[in-house]
């Protein structure tokens, strides 16, 4: 798959000839990398630059990022970071874009371990729930709030497990050793592993606002943020397992 | 300041560290033995598995391990078998863990320690008429002070760093699987650095005192050489 970027990425370069082609680093939230993987191809087709993808815990990209890591856009997994970096000065103040609402699934590699209402949750007589970790992950503290108002939190708190970002809780679903996991919709579709879902339903938790910042000033980044708000990418996103944007991108931080 | 789940993490990862250093002397001694005396033309291949976890990342353990406790790998039957409880984050499966990853800081310091005693001793002790255990426990043992505690520091404070396996295999449960380098790691990507100072700060000055152990009583040993 890299590979592939890759290879086009170097079709695109030397095809691209008078046009001057920049070399975007693009930061991104874990549960976001494989749909980007899919953008960044059409993106450098359309533009003639390169994109470089950086994956990981958006906790961690932050420290990376105050810390002087060479990044030119970053797509947080949620919107409290965006404004972090805008208030310190870090990121461009008027590059906050919403690009994401993240999607929350309950799913088990099992089939039909998991009902359509996601009753298991109360009922089920699994031993590990896999939940990322609250601290660090947005869609962590989604599930925690998932939890919560479905009343089970306490019951179940000594049977969660953490991952530390959202690749590492679905991993411990997929690996098995949990029979459970609250993981990101987008996984479940992009890894069609099979076995059995639900859905939840938004209006338990927090909406997960993912938001992109622009770290640099340069036209390249701007016309990565405008490839990421146009139709055929939002049409993409939705198709990965993401929320329809709100038609106007209102944010509360 | 530290949070109180900091010094549930600390005593963790003391107690991790203990069982698993005890574990790779009681496991380690006679492997160890069996390395330095045996004849085997295959021995090196031992020797190169018991190395492994120095140059593998720990990810790799971890990830192997991850795979293999899991439901459908053989550590995950055998346990369903035996009716036991899942090792993946379990503390049960940490010591597991820990003994594989610092298995050549036991094993080696334990193996050069036996082989630099030699024949000599043991012999001039078998025709004194002293059976094998009696010999290895009068002779070998006391000789081999200075590697045994090499071993155990080693091994010891190997474990206190480990952080990629625990990664992979811990699930982070505070109070059974969270130690240290997980909580320091938590805080650094949750910002708190005052916490994160703290901790790393006592890992630190933990780490240096142990191995100034090490190194001071060596050399104590070295000056009054039996």
């Amino acid at each position: 798959m890299k590979f592939k970027v890759l290879l086009i990425l170097l079709l695109v370069y030397h095809g691209a000839g008078s046009v001057k082609a920049a070399e975007l680093v693009v930061a991104v939230a874990a549960n976001f990398t494989v749909t980007l993987e899919k953008l960044a191809p059409e993106f450098e087709r359309q533009s003639g630059h390169s994109v470089t993808i950086v994956s990981g815990a958006t906790g961690r990209h932050y420290a990376q990022i105050v810390n002087g890591a060479p990044y030119d856009v970053f797509l947080a997994a949620d919107a409290d970071v965006t404004a972090r970096l805008v208030e310190e000065g870090r990121a461009l103040a008027d590059s906050r874009a919403v690009y994401a609402i993240g999607r929350l699934a309950l799913w088990s590699r099992q089939d039909s371990y998991v009902d359509p209402e996601g009753k298991v949750l109360t009922d089920g007589d699994f031993r590990r729930l896999s939940i990322a970790n609250p601290r660090l992950a947005p869609y962590g503290r989604a599930a925690v709030e998932v939890l919560t108002a479905l009343g089970q939190y306490d019951r179940l708190f000594a049977r969660l497990v953490q991952g530390e970002n959202i690749a590492q809780t679905y991993q411990f679903v997929d690996s098995g050793n949990a029979e459970l996991g609250l993981v990101a919709y987008s996984q479940v579709l992009e890894n069609a592993s099979g076995g059995s879902y639900w859905l939840v339903p938004e209006q338990l938790h927090t909406p997960l606002v993912q938001e992109l910042v622009l770290l640099q000033d340069s036209s390249a980044a701007r016309e990565f943020a405008e490839f990421m708000r146009q139709p055929s990418s939002l049409t993409l996103i939705a198709a990965s397992g993401y929320g329809n944007l709100p038609s106007t991108a209102t944010i509360n931080p | 300041m530290p949070f109180e789940s900091d010094i549930t993490a600390l005593w963790i990862t003391l107690r991790l560290a203990l069982i698993t250093v005890l574990v790779l002397l009681l496991t380690g001694t006679p492997l160890a033995w069996w390395l330095a005396n045996t004849r085997w033309r295959f021995k090196s291949i031992i020797e190169a598995a018991v190395a492994l976890p120095l140059v593998l990342p720990p990810t790799v353990i971890g990830f192997y391990l991850l795979i293999a406790m899991g439901p459908e790998g053989p550590l995950g039957r055998l346990t369903a078998w035996l009716g036991l409880e899942p090792l993946a984050f379990s503390f049960t499966g940490l010591v597991l863990g820990s003994v594989i990853y610092s298995l050549p800081f036991v094993v080696q310091p334990l193996q050069s320690t036996f082989s630099g005693i030699g024949r000599g001793p043991l012999e001039v002790a078998a025709t004194l008429g002293a059976r094998p255990l009696d010999r290895f426990f009068t002779i070998v043992i006391p000789l081999s002070r200075s590697g045994y505690l090499t071993a155990a520091v080693l091994g010891f404070a190997h474990t206190l760093g480990e952080f990629g396996v625990v990664l992979m295999i811990g699930g982070n449960i505070p109070g059974q699987t969270q130690v240290l380098s997980i909580a320091i790691y938590d805080h650094v990507e949750s910002l708190e650095y005052a916490s994160a100072h703290w901790l790393a700060g006592a890992l630190l000055l933990l780490s240096f005192l142990l191995l100034l152990l090490v190194y001071g009583l060596n050399r104590r040993f070295d000056m009054v050489k039996i």
